[in-house]
């Protein structure tokens, strides 16, 4: 079976005002049938760019964009149109008609593609029931919540029965509970209706909560993709781990390895937390008896990452030296472990990394 | 209100009635053709979805050129386009071309301002549920921004009035034309004030019409 989305070599360039600017630079990807695959980068990354030129809205400068096996690449404005209205999208502003009712708004793509209005009516009623505003059908949707606003925004886009759905940051204009609640609708919408969806966003978060499949972009390249928690757990690129530690705050940041320094006598590590090695904490626990040392956290915090732990945890050790070099090259042979040396070495940043 | 110990009141109803009839064309045609104007100042704006360089360029350098002009000039200059289309050179039917041109122009400026400020995410969504430009427009720019129109059609709408004093000026008939015969010419300030007043009274009531139905279009 082939990709639902594939990407090769696909770049966009815009006019700039000064020069021009390579917002997508020759992205090369795949999206199976039935995932949930993320598309994590700063703002500026091109995500939304990328996004865009799935759906057409954007055509590519170069490379070659299929959707459910339609060559996109090359077809005109008119032969987009029906290319389009197969593909949900919904905003991270919603984008709503406000002079529309609820029930109109998810009934404006049935116009579109020119349904019948009882076949429409009957429609727009099975989708409001499935995002939980059956009883809003009449209202506009200034009178709605963010979170409202936006299972509005995913009926309407799911009104044709896409078999792609793409989420342009759908949650960053929204508080966490709400947040939660329209990720978990995204997840149904995967699970039941069987929808393949595409999520943009900055968010280590959703990716994590809701996404198989992760790309981190960065200066309009893919410059990691894979498995979500394969990706997080051992990530390659400095962006990736900046989305992490932003995410996690399970590193201590140097300031914070000061203060830490300044409130416990010993020597402080920082010992990644992973579900290959499921009992790390365990291990940790144990190794440090059978090494006869002291140990308590200092630091730490640990998340789940597609339903899988994930973080870091920070020990303050105390006990002779070698035991505690003993000790630590034990534990490397289990997970990434990091030593935070002494100040006082300005030769370089006090973090040390000393290899997984 | 009299002169010369004859009233003027039915000279003022009939000077109504012709002001009425002025504006009242002039707002229908020239709104309407505005409005199309308007509507494709923005969709061919670059970036839109109707992007088109040299028609925004053709369109903008129009509007510019014709809107400053005043309108006491610009109704002599196309007397000779007036007197092909009406026959008439002077008179309510004479003026009511010059009076329909400059509001198209206007209410293009005004219309192209109301859609300037519709937030592109509408527009964007439609096209990505597939929709074609006609229906954009049809359903997503008008309709999105029919309150704040309704409200630049009735500042227009004062715009008018005025400008069909102006036109009574050289001879169309009107409320303008009345005060300046009857009054100014005559130094009888008080039929002037009169035809203020009847003028003030029409734009008020022009003006809670047109914020009426802004407001219930908006459901605010």
């Amino acid at each position: 079976m082939t990709a639902m989305v594939s990407l090769r070599d696909v770049s966009k360039v815009f006019d700039g005002a000064s020069g021009p600017v390579r917002a997508v630079d020759g992205v090369t990807l795949d999206i199976e049938r039935g995932d949930v695959f993320g598309v994590i980068g700063y703002s500026g990354a091109g995500k939304s760019t990328l996004v865009r030129l799935i759906n057409a809205l954007e055509t590519p400068t170069s490379g070659q964009v299929v959707v459910d096996g339609t060559e996109l690449t090359g077809l005109k404005e008119r032969g987009l149109r029906p290319a389009r209205a197969g593909i949900g999208f919904i905003f991270q502003q919603f984008n709503l008609l406000k002079s529309r009712t609820v029930a109109a708004n998810v009934a404006y793509p049935l116009k579109v593609a020119k349904w019948p209005k009882a076949k429409r009516e009957e429609r727009v009623r099975e989708l409001l029931e499935f995002v939980g505003l059956s009883d809003k059908a009449k209202q506009y949707p200034d009178q709605l919540s963010g979170g409202q606003k936006q299972r509005v925004g995913i009926a309407r886009a799911l009104a044709t029965s896409p078999a792609l759905l793409l989420a342009d940051e759908a949650t960053s204009a929204l508080d966490p509970e709400t947040t939660k609640d329209v990720l978990d609708l995204l997840r149904r919408v995967n699970r039941e209706l069987g929808v393949t969806i595409v999520v943009i966003t900055h968010e280590m978060s959703v990716v994590s909560y809701l996404c198989h499949k992760v790309a981190v972009m960065e200066h309009g390249k893919v410059v990691e993709q894979g498995d979500v928690y394969r990706v997080f757990a051992e990530p390659e690129q400095p962006v990736t781990r900046r989305f992490i530690g932003a995410a996690l705050h399970d590193r201590p940041r140097p300031d914070v390895v000061a203060r830490l320094r300044e409130r416990h006598a010993g020597r402080i590590v920082t010992i990644a937390i992973r579900e290959s090695e499921a009992t790390a904490d365990i291990i940790v626990t144990e190794r440090l008896r059978a090494h006869g040392i002291d140990g308590h956290v200092v630091f730490g915090g640990i998340t789940e990452v597609n339903s899988r732990p994930l973080g870091s945890l920070t020990f303050a050790l105390g006990g002779p030296d070698a035991a505690i070099d003993a000790f630590l090259a034990d534990l490397r042979a289990h997970t990434e472990v990091v030593e935070h040396t002494p100040d006082g070495d300005d030769a370089g940043p006090a973090t040390k990394e000393v290899g997984a | 209100m009299n002169s010369n110990g004859v009233s003027l009141w039915p000279e003022l109803w009939q000077a109504l009635g012709e002001t009425l009839q002025m504006a009242i064309a002039a707002l229908a045609i020239g709104g309407l053709a505005g409005l199309l104007v308007g509507i494709a100042l923005y969709v061919t704006r670059a970036g839109n979805i109707l992007a088109n360089r040299p028609v925004f360029l053709v369109l903008n350098v129009l509007v510019n050129i014709i809107r400053p002009i005043p309108f006491i000039i610009f109704i002599t200059a196309v007397r000779p386009l007036t007197q092909a289309l009406t026959g008439a050179s002077y008179g309510v039917e004479a003026a009511i071309p010059a009076l329909a041109i400059m509001a198209t122009f206007a209410t293009s400026r005004i219309v192209e301002q109301n859609l300037v400020a519709l937030d592109p995410g509408v527009i964007e969504a439609a096209r990505a549920m597939g929709a074609g430009p006609m229906r954009i427009i049809a359903t997503v720019i008008v309709p999105e921004t029919l309150g704040p129109l309704i409200l630049g059609f009735t500042f227009l709408f004062v715009g008018i009035v005025d400008m069909t004093a102006v036109a009574g000026a050289i001879g169309a008939g009107g409320l303008g034309d009345f005060a300046i015969v009857y009054g100014y010419q005559r130094f009888n300030d008080v039929v002037t004030w009169t035809a203020v007043a009847v003028i003030v009274v029409m734009v008020q009531l022009a003006q809670f019409l047109g914020n009426y139905l802004a407001r219930r279009v908006m459901r605010r």
